[in-house]
C-alpha cells in the first residue's frame, strides 16, 4: 500500500476535529471521566484503544458479510474482549511491569463504547484495510481529547504533568506555591473532566459553527 | 455466495463455532504462558517483600524493585528466616512468600480452621525486621501489601498494590507520596493495638507525627483508604501476639 488516498486520509484526519469520537460523537465519555485524573493515564488508555480499535475493526470488518446480524452485538465483544485478554495474557509473560500498569485499564477498554460504536458505523459496512485506519483514526480523535483533559486535571489538580512537579512543592510552598496558589482538588474528581470536556466542546462549536445542530 | 444468515440454524452454528475457536485460543495461551506468569508473579512478591524492608533501588521520587536478575540473590541475602504462624505453633518454612493470602482468608472462614499466618523475617545493618502480608478490599478489587515493621512495633516501610483501583486516584497507593508516610509510624498504643487510619483531617501533611496513628489520605479515593486502613487494621491485628514476644 502506497500513499494513503485523500479518502483514507480523511477517516484519520476526521475523527481529529470535526468528527471528533468524544465532542462531536459522543462516545466513549465514560472512560474520559474515568481515567483522566493523570496524563500518563491517559496516555496508556490512548495506546491501548488505539491497539484494540485497530485490530478490533479489521477482524470485524474480515467477519462483515458472515457474523449473524442477530447476535452482532455479542460477538463484536467477544471480538473484543478476546483480544484485550490476549493482549493482557502476552505482556503478562512478557513485560510483566507492563502489564501491571495496564491491567486496570483492561475492563474499561472491552466496554468503551467508541469501539462498540466504530463497528458498528464502520466495520461492518466497509472493508478491513479501510475498517483498520478509521479504527486507528478514531482511536487518536479519543487519545486527543483524553490527553487534553487529562493535562488540565493534573496541572490544575494535582500541580504536576507525568508525576513531574512542575508548579513548584506545595508542601514546601516552592515555585507558584510560594505567591499563594493552591491545587484545586475538584479537578481531580470526575464531575471536572465532565466539565472539561464540555469547555473542549464549547470552543470546538464556536470555532466551527457548522457542528451545531438545529434543534 | 448467497448465504442466509438471518436463519436461526446458521445463528447457532455460528455462535457454537466462534465459541470453539475463541475458547480453544484462549484456553491455549492461558496454558502455555502460564509457567512464566507464576514465575514473574513469584520474582514480584520477593521484591514487594524485599521494597518494604528498604532492599530497593528508589530514585528521588519513584518506587522502584531491586532487579529481576538480582531479586533471587538478594531474597536469600535479606531474608533470615521465613515463618508460618498458626495457632501456637511456629513453623519455618522456606517457602512461607508463597502462601496465598486470599485462600487463607477464605479458608479462615471456616472456625474450625486455624489460619496459616506467613512472617517474613530479614536482616539489614544488624536491625531485624518482620515483614506482614495484608490483603483486602479496596473500591473496585483487592488490594494487598507487605508491611515491615522492628521489633519496638514501629512501621519501617511499606509496600501497597492493587489489582485495579481507579488510575490517577485510589492506584497512588503504590506511589511514593503515600508509601513513604508510613514509616516511623507507631502500630501501638501503650500495648493496645491501634493500627493506622488513613485521615482526610489529620492536617499533618509532612508526617511530623508518628505517633498519632494515622497518615494523610489521598484526594479523591476515601474508599480506597478507607479500605487500606481496614486491611491493615484487621491483618496487622493477627500478627500483634507474635510481635509482642519480640519487643522484651
Amino acid at each position: 500500500m502506497g500513499v494513503l488516498s485523500k479518502k483514507d486520509l480523511k477517516l484519520i484526519t476526521d475523527p481529529l476535529a470535526d468528527n471528533n469520537p468524544i465532542t462531536i460523537q459522543v462516545l466513549g465519555i465514560c472512560s474520559a471521566l474515568a481515567i483522566t485524573a493523570e496524563l500518563k493515564a491517559s496516555i496508556v488508555m490512548s495506546i491501548a484503544v488505539l491497539f484494540v480499535m485497530g485490530l478490533g475493526n479489521f477482524t470485524i470488518s474480515l467477519m462483515r458479510n458472515i457474523i449473524p446480524p442477530k447476535i452482532r452485538i455479542i460477538v463484536q465483544l467477544i471480538v473484543v474482549a478476546t483480544l484485550v485478554i490476549i493482549v493482557d495474557l502476552v505482556l503478562k509473560a512478557f513485560a510483566y511491569e507492563l502489564s501491571k500498569t495496564l491491567s486496570v485499564f483492561v475492563g474499561l477498554i472491552i466496554t468503551n463504547c467508541i469501539i462498540m460504536g466504530r463497528f458498528e458505523a464502520f466495520a461492518l459496512a466497509n472493508g478491513p484495510i479501510r475498517s483498520f485506519i478509521d479504527g486507528v483514526g478514531n482511536a487518536l480523535g479519543y487519545a486527543l481529547i483524553l490527553i487534553i483533559v487529562g493535562f488540565f486535571r493534573e496541572l490544575l489538580g494535582s500541580g504536576t504533568l507525568l508525576g513531574f512537579k512542575v508548579l513548584g512543592n506545595p508542601i514546601e510552598k516552592t515555585g507558584v506555591y510560594a505567591y499563594g496558589y493552591e491545587n484545586n482538588g475538584f479537578m481531580l474528581l470526575a464531575p471536572m473532566a465532565l466539565i472539561t470536556v464540555g469547555i473542549i466542546i464549547w470552543v470546538q462549536r464556536s470555532r466551527n459553527t457548522d457542528l451545531i445542530e438545529d434543534n | 455466495m448467497a448465504k442466509n444468515t438471518e436463519s436461526n440454524l446458521y445463528t447457532v452454528i455460528f455462535a457454537t463455532v466462534m465459541v470453539l475457536i475463541v475458547g480453544t485460543i484462549l484456553a491455549f495461551l492461558a496454558s502455555s504462558l502460564k509457567g512464566k506468569i507464576n514465575e514473574n508473579k513469584r520474582i514480584e512478591k520477593q521484591q514487594n517483600i524485599l521494597y518494604a524492608m528498604g532492599i530497593n533501588e528508589n530514585d528521588e521520587s519513584s518506587a522502584i524493585f531491586v532487579a529481576k536478575e538480582n531479586v533471587e540473590s538478594e531474597f536469600s541475602k535479606y531474608i533470615e528466616k521465613q515463618i508460618v504462624i498458626q495457632g501456637d505453633d511456629i513453623i519455618e518454612d522456606e517457602n512461607a512468600y508463597l502462601i496465598d493470602i486470599k485462600k487463607e482468608t477464605a479458608a479462615a472462614k471456616d472456625p474450625s480452621y486455624v489460619r496459616r499466618l506467613p512472617l517474613f523475617i530479614g536482616k539489614k545493618d544488624n536491625k531485624n525486621f518482620y515483614i506482614v502480608p495484608v490483603r483486602g478490599k479496596g473500591l473496585w478489587d483487592a488490594i494487598w501489601g507487605y508491611v515491615a515493621i522492628d521489633n519496638q512495633l514501629i512501621i519501617e516501610g511499606v509496600y501497597f498494590d492493587h489489582k485495579g483501583e481507579t488510575p490517577g486516584l485510589g492506584s497512588n497507593i503504590k506511589e511514593r507520596f503515600f508509601m513513604d508516610d508510613f514509616k516511623g509510624e507507631h502500630i501501638m498504643d501503650n500495648g493496645l493495638f491501634k493500627g493506622i487510619s488513613v485521615s482526610k483531617s489529620n492536617a499533618d501533611p509532612k508526617n511530623m507525627r508518628k505517633t498519632d496513628f494515622a497518615v494523610d489520605a489521598i484526594a479523591g479515593s476515601t474508599i480506597t483508604g478507607d479500605g487500606l486502613a481496614a486491611m491493615l487494621k484487621k491483618d496487622l491485628k493477627m500478627y500483634v501476639p507474635y510481635l509482642k514476644t519480640l519487643k522484651q
